[in-house]
């Protein structure tokens, strides 16, 4: 694969966002077949690129050499852990692009909506690509832009309300990331993130990047909706129209929170046991208080996105323990496997959770009602969304065939062969309340007593289509399991968890 | 507005018009660019607007016109950022021009081409925000 295909992941979707108003002129309809054609051919490009090129490539943009040692063009990095995100992203971005064109009929100023879709696409794109801060810090700007503007679509007065708290609290992580990245660069005199890790590694103030950490842990964790930085989530998730909530809780989230995360603390960053400490006592408290929050929750999407917060605290505590077995030098295998488990239930989470928030939105286009108590009896109606919701709540719950119950395990068991019995415990005891609340889904949603007019009907082509296919890769990606699949898919991503600073080596070739 | 507020806005704005111009055409060997240079020409704009309300521009639900032409520069940016893929050496954003005498107007490549699309890009933006914002108000009061 050559160098220069890897800017097409944010140059196609930005021409898509500005040709659009230019379209609209000639035809109203233009928009809405436009985007889901540039996010299947990011798609198909990214499948491509992921299974063609498991080498890194460093990409310099404008082809500005580096003079003597100093890197000093934009770098865009391709590796085995940007090429999963990509797919994952893009693989969710293409859904919600087909389920929104019928499901968007009944909002106004379409062509905005699907603009502000494809520039969140192309920020996360670039977030998961950039090879120094300066450029990872403003595609996060562009794709948080977009997703404030997209979570107030509705512009009634709770998505007001959910998009100004948001904006509000994203605003201050911007700002503390923004004095993260200051510090960093006061500390190195360089934004390049190899150079960053050469840097670094010569330090002899060990504190200082630990400092540094601590402070892109609490803007960072905003962005992921750790449990103490979780107070927009809640809102803006459910206030979302819903092919975007698939996009913010599925693949947002991860992008923006835990792969910079990842890729900064792994790669950039010395590993570091306090930090590993930290992150998984944070892990720890997101995975049992997001499900303590999400099984009172009577709103269907609300409870869906506390259950976001959860899953995300499931990645991190995974991380945390792979970290510390880095740190220590301990025993390679189980970081590999606490890798493997954060990584494959990432890919998992996207899937399911994107495929409930579809489920709901269907609910809510069909019912009108996102509350569970006045839902009840949709089974006979709806028997399409009946399934694929069936589906993804086993998934989710982590019942053996489907692929979430994979994911748990092999963090639940790298937990407890590292020793951490009360996160492996944690984990279990979130697993089953997760269950819980999804039967209670289930129950309410489908079963009770029907409590709703006999009028209602099926939700319409698209919209049964994307959820068909994510019910089917709900069971389809627990062949992730399987080592001979795993190689391909899982195997890069976690190398470059791996092999920490080395990233740095191949980049620049020192 | 008075007369006499009406005719020195008339008079400012087409000296800011020009400074806006001069600062994105010569953003490459002078302090300006772009940016600056946009902000300067949607000011003269906007202050010309302030100056005769806005029955005299005819202004109602018509922004399209600024968003075009918004999308139509960050288009031929980006075509002209991915032309570079073509011009040789498959570099994004390769700068395939002759670099000329350093100092001189006609010098930089591509650059002043960028900054004055960045001008045109950033007059129309803050046109736009502008006239959502009085057209809105209007409607509100409506």
């Amino acid at each position: 694969m050559d160098g220069w295909i890897i800017v097409l992941f944010f140059v196609i979707p930005l021409f898509g966002a500005f040709v659009m108003p230019v379209t609209y002129l000639f035809s109203s309809d233009s928009p809405k077949f436009i985007t889901p054609v540039i996010t299947f051919v990011l798609l198909i490009l990214s499948l491509y690129s992921f299974v063609y090129q498991p080498e890194q490539i460093a990409y310099i943009i404008g082809g500005w050499k580096p003079v003597g040692d100093v890197p000093i063009a934009i770098y865009l990095v391709y590796d085995g852990l940007s090429g999963f995100m990509l797919v994952i992203i893009n693989l969710i971005a293409f859904f919600s692009s087909v389920y929104a064109i019928n499901y968007m009929e009944e909002y106004t100023g379409q062509k905005y909506f699907y603009v502000l879709m494809c520039l969140m696409i192309a920020g996360m794109n670039g977030v998961v690509l950039a090879g120094d801060l300066f450029n990872l810090f403003v595609f996060t700007e562009i794709a948080a832009k977009s997703s404030y503007a997209l979570v107030a679509f509705g512009v009634k007065k709770d998505e007001l309300e959910a998009s100004f708290k948001y904006q509000v609290l994203g605003g201050m992580a911007n700002l503390i990331i923004l004095f993260g990245i200051a510090m960093i660069y006061w500390q190195t005199q360089t934004l390049n993130m190899a150079d960053i890790s050469y840097m670094l590694q010569n330090v002899e103030n060990n504190i200082f990047p630990v400092f540094i950490q601590l402070i892109l842990i609490t803007g960072f964790g905003v962005k992921a909706a750790l449990i103490p930085f979780h107070a927009w989530l809640p809102d803006a998730h459910s206030s979302a129209p819903s092919p975007i909530s698939a996009m913010l809780s599925g693949v947002l989230i991860k992008t923006l929170g835990v792969y910079v995360i990842m890729r900064l603390f792994f790669n950039v960053f010395p590993v570091n046991e306090s930090v590993s400490i930290v992150l998984i006592a944070l892990g720890g408290l997101s995975m049992i208080i997001g499900v303590l929050l999400a099984v009172g929750a009577w709103d269907l999407k609300r409870m869906l996105a506390y259950s976001s917060i959860s899953h995300v605290g499931y990645i991190i505590a995974g991380l945390g323990i792979g970290m510390i077995m880095l740190a220590r030098g301990e025993n390679q295998f189980v970081a590999t496997l606490a890798f493997t488990g954060s990584l494959f239930h990432l890919a998992n989470h996207a899937v399911f959770k994107g495929l409930l928030f579809l489920n709901a939105g269907a609910i809510e286009y069909a019912a009108n009602t996102r509350d569970m108590k006045q839902m009840g009896g949709l089974a006979k109606f709806m028997p399409i969304t009946l399934t694929s919701s069936f589906s993804a709540s086993m998934s989710i719950s982590g019942l053996p065939p489907f692929s979430g119950f994979f994911s748990k395990l092999i963090i639940i068991l790298a937990a407890v062969i590292a020793g951490f019995y009360l996160i492996a415990g944690l984990a279990v005891v979130a697993g089953i309340i997760t269950l819980a609340y999804f039967v209670k889904f289930q129950k309410y949603a489908f079963y009770n007593k029907p409590s709703v007019s006999s009028s209602i009907k099926e939700v319409p082509n698209l919209m049964r289509m994307s959820m068909i296919s994510l019910a089917i890769l709900c069971l389809l990606m627990s062949v992730l399991i399987l080592p001979e699949i795993r190689e391909v898919f899982l195997n890069p991503a976690v190398n470059t968890l791996m092999e920490t600073t080395d990233y740095a080596d191949k980049i620049l070739g020192r | 507005m008075s007369v006499i507020v009406k005719k020195i806005a008339q008079l400012i704005s087409a000296l800011i018009f020009v400074f806006g111009m001069y600062s994105a055409i010569h953003g490459h060997i002078a302090p300006g660019g772009g940016f600056a240079g946009g902000v300067l020409l949607s000011g003269a704009f906007i202050l010309l607007i302030i100056a005769y309300g806005l029955d005299y521009f005819k202004l109602k639900q018509q922004t399209e016109a600024t968003s075009i032409f918004e999308s139509v520069s960050i288009l031929i940016a980006l075509l002209l950022a991915f032309s570079g893929l073509f011009a040789g050496s498959l570099y994004f954003f390769n700068n395939y021009l002759p670099p000329g005498t350093p100092g001189s107007l006609l010098s930089g490549g591509l650059i002043p081409v960028y900054n004055i699309l960045i001008g045109i890009k950033v007059a129309a933006t803050l046109s736009t925000i502008f006239f959502a914002l009085i057209i809105y108000k209007e409607e509100i009061r409506r």
